[in-house]
């Protein structure tokens, strides 16, 4: 077989990293290059330099170092046994394809995984290889993420995370048992045993640097992980009890949900259909309501009956169905905690509420102003000039009433 | 009225030094004529007035400095007048700026976040083209930003390019940074850009395959990167084909994961773990015959002694359906025989296995491969034994008795014959009864065969 162009490479890792869904690059320490010789910043807040047809960021250039793989998990497209075209680049093509699209203003950085060869140590060191050279021989100071193989020994996972912004280990499924069937050479509680290792060096380095500003740093930006939704039968309440629980056990800045996607030369073991695109948008949501909006599992239980999350309207609305004693709220009185349960405000239009309530008491125009659709939160708020009625007693207060055709 | 120049359009120690004097002097903002250089008509040269030195710094909250400094490089030429009003009311009241409700603050945030988001667009969406000029390699990138914030953004490009000569072209102006320090000159053309950059073609491959065709979301896409910015990225050229073939790769990527013959189906099959009864039956029976037969045969699920042989219709049921067909006229080695679920469900007491019928979970787990037998075998006609088969195929609960010897319009288009299960016949109790039931089932089969022929001619 001919050897492959630099092209062909990029065309097949590329690939390969697609069903990975991160590509975030904020939240890391701040950097530049002024006065260093070198090139790259991180100014906190990610930029997403392109977007692809499927609707998704392109922050980094997310590619594969092999997408050759000793181990044979169903879900995976780079599984053993799976007949897709394998491909290997050298750390010197990575390095210079960082460096040339960074500095044609393409990307932020790096995002760089594996297939596993040889052996967990041997490709987790040719990963640390590539953010060596780009963080010591070319002091590149943009932004890296680097995935974590498992089963690597501590000493690697500690190097790569001196190099690197981000590192993750991927939970792969929401429950051991799937992951024990569809991943049989993967086991859950060494996967989370190395969240664990991570969440305490992070932590730690952390807490050096506030006593030491000489301190090396570690991932500062911290630790994600990514579960496939849809693969196996785990329903939607304790997809999100596991990542409430990967949250507080091991500080994970973020846990992704990928909506299993066939993948080419897909095992008998999978579903032959992805589920529908919209769960995974609902799970985010409910994820959100987890993290931002002081909701508690127990209380999205509500939101979800039979443990999944309706599809046809966002959880928060289907939770003040659920609750409707709780609602309306008074705009001038309720307290932030309050105002976060009502469907259609956020957290930044919520601190609008009480910026501005300070100064005047809300009329429903005022409150129109502060936000992007008064019409979603009228059923759910009082002020001195609105009161919802019958609002909310109809089944659905945001449906819209229907004009009946004249001819049949 | 009162004249007040600016050198430029994003002025703001110009805008800084006029607003002193109009406040100090009281002038209110209608009685203001704000004369821009390079906008409205007037020439970048015009050299702007000196400003009363005079009078006195204004006392304005932090906010305001901040909100001014973005709002200045809005493209709407009443923002200067919007400033000036905001800093006469903050004199009388101090947090005017955290009162969203109130409509002048609500103009001046949304410019600010117009400016903001222009900004970002702008850190985002520059695609610099290298060119080798004799002093080394030369940055260069033509950008066309929505605001006047050109100068604003350089700060950001020359934090993270440090180390590279890079030149950044607008309608408006220009910058250029030689690795020490930035000089603003003159706006330019696209034609004064570099045309391609080698790189480019390979961003474009990645741009190619880092997108998942199975997750079209055009319009998510747009509200991100809206059209206006696509003429300069060098990827944009590639999504009108990405969009118009992701459909076709989908499906071309879901057929590469099926087998392409029979054989390789039943290899597939032997593993299969997608419903529960894997776990205690012996093995997957799977259907068998000529991959061209024009009758298939479908059943409920192997019995005990079909588990045990890993061949469908072997045991005294399966024997039965030999004599039955043979009295219809059909060649059963012509036919492909198979059943609705390929694992045999059973209740194991200590002395034998007892049959159960399969659920519509199981059912309808196995349909997949049942699905892949049609499209390869592509019958023209499908008898359906039972009712399990008449589920699987009819995707329906169905009654026998009533929908039986008649052409089914089977979900997919195809046609299929419903009629009873060979085991049926063998637990009628009289002779009488088996011997008529016996009769009608011949006659079933004989009308699935004109059938058949008639559909296949």
């Amino acid at each position: 077989m001919p050897a492959l162009t630099l092209r062909q490479k990029l065309e097949i890792l590329a690939d390969a990293a697609k069903y990975d869904a991160s590509c975030a690059s904020s939240g890391t320490s701040r950097r530049h290059a002024l006065g260093t010789g070198g090139m790259g910043s991180t100014e906190g807040m990610g930029i997403c330099h392109s977007y692809a047809p499927d609707g998704r960021c392109i922050s980094l250039l997310k590619i594969l170092l092999t997408n050759s793989c000793i181990l044979d998990c169903a879900f995976c497209i780079n599984r053993r046994s799976s007949s897709v075209r394998r491909a290997r680049f050298t750390v010197d093509e990575v390095v210079r394809l960082t460096l040339g699209f960074y500095a044609r203003n393409c990307i932020e950085g790096l995002f760089l995984s594996s297939g596993i060869i040889r052996s967990p140590d041997y490709t987790m060191e040719q990963l640390v290889r590539v953010a060596r050279t780009l963080r010591e021989d070319h002091d590149f100071r943009g932004y890296i993420h680097l995935k974590t193989i498992p089963d690597a020994s501590p000493e690697l996972v500690h190097e790569a995370g001196r190099y690197a912004d981000r590192l993750s280990i991927n939970i792969e499924l929401p429950r051991p048992e799937s992951l024990a069937t569809l991943a049989p050479e993967k086991d859950a509680g060494r996967i989370e045993a190395s969240m664990a290792r991570l969440h305490a060096d992070i932590a730690e380095a952390k807490d050096a640097r506030r006593r030491f500003r000489s301190a090396p740093r570690f991932a500062p930006a911290g630790q994600s992980t990514q579960m496939i939704v849809g693969a196996d039968a785990a329903d939607d309440l304790s997809i999100l009890a596991t990542a409430d629980g990967l949250y507080r056990r091991h500080g994970m800045r973020r846990v992704y949900y990928s909506a299993y996607s066939p993948i080419p030369d897909s095992s008998s073991r999978l579903p032959p259909a992805p589920p529908p695109l919209v769960r995974e948008h609902r799970l985010y949501q409910a994820d959100w309501m987890l993290r931002f909006y002081g909701f508690t599992l127990s209380e999205l239980a509500s939101a979800a009956p039979a443990g999944r999350l309706p599809l046809d309207q966002d959880p928060k609305l289907a939770w003040a169905l659920a609750n409707r004693a709780a609602f309306p709220v008074d705009v001038n009185r309720a307290p932030r905690e309050l105002l976060l349960r009502v469907p259609g405000l956020g957290p930044k239009v919520v601190a609008r509420i009480l910026a501005s309530r300070r100064h005047r008491t809300l009329r429903f125009a005022d409150l129109a102003r502060l936000l992007a659709s008064p019409a979603r939160v009228k059923p759910f708020v009082t002020t001195p000039d609105w009161r919802p009625t019958a609002l909310l007693d109809s089944v659905d207060p945001l449906a819209r009433p229907r004009q009946l055709a004249l001819f049949g | 009225m009162r004249r007040a120049v600016l050198a430029h359009p994003a002025d703001l120690d110009g805008f800084r030094l006029a607003l002193r004097a109009l406040v100090a002097e009281g002038v209110p903002p209608a009685g203001v004529l704000w004369e821009v250089s390079g906008e409205g008509g007037l020439p970048l040269a015009d050299p702007p007035a000196a400003p009363p030195a005079s009078a006195p710094p204004l006392a304005v909250p932090r906010r305001f400095a901040e909100l001014a400094e973005k709002v200045v490089c809005h493209s709407d030429p009443a923002r200067f007048a919007l400033l000036h009003e905001a800093a006469l009311r903050l004199r009388n009241s101090r947090r005017l700026l955290d009162d969203r409700a109130d409509p002048l603050t609500d103009r001046l945030l949304a410019l600010e976040t117009s400016v903001g988001r222009d900004l970002h667009k702008m850190r985002a969406f520059v695609r610099f083209r290298e060119v080798a000029d004799p002093d080394g390699p030369h940055f260069i990138a033509w950008f066309e930003p929505e605001h006047h914030i050109l100068r604003a953004n350089c700060g950001f490009f020359i934090r993270r390019f440090a180390n590279m000569r890079w030149t950044i072209l607008t309608p408006e102006a220009s910058a250029h940074w030689d690795g020490a320090a930035l000089h603003i000159l003159p706006g330019a053309t696209r034609a004064a850009a570099p045309g391609d950059d080698p790189l480019e073609a390979l961003w474009t491959s990645y741009y190619r395959a880092i997108f998942n065709p199975a997750r079209l979301k055009p319009a998510a896409m747009a509200r991100e990167m809206p059209k206006k910015y696509w003429k300069n990225l060098p990827e944009a050229a590639a999504i009108p084909s990405l969009v118009a073939g992701a459909a076709a790769r989908t499906s071309a990527m879901l057929a590469a994961g099926k087998p392409a013959d029979l054989a390789g189906l039943a290899a597939a099959a032997a593993t299969c773990t997608r419903c529960p009864l894997h776990a205690a039956a012996t093995r997957t029976v799977f259907g068998e015959g000529p991959a061209d037969a024009r009758l298939m045969l479908v059943g409920e699920q192997p019995g005990d002694q079909e588990d045990m042989a890993g061949r469908p219709f072997v045991g005294p049921a399966g024997q039965l359906l030999d004599q039955c067909l043979a009295d219809a006229g059909i060649d059963r080695a012509r036919c492909y025989v198979t059943n609705a679920v390929k694992h045999f469900r059973f209740v194991a007491t200590p002395r034998r296995r007892i049959h159960q019928s399969p659920d519509a979970s199981h059912i309808e787990a196995c349909r997949w491969w049942l699905d892949q037998e049609l499209a390869l075998v592509r019958p023209a006609l499908v008898v359906m034994l039972g009712a399990s088969a008449g589920r699987a195929l009819l995707g329906r609960p169905v009654t026998v008795g009533r929908e039986r010897g008649r052409p089914l319009a089977l979900p997919d288009g195809r046609t299929g014959l419903l009629t009873v299960h060979p085991s049926y016949l063998l637990r009628l109790d009289s002779p009488e009864a088996a011997a008529a039931e016996r009769a009608r089932f011949v006659e079933d089969l004989r009308a699935a065969r004109a059938l058949a022929q008639a559909r296949a001619a």
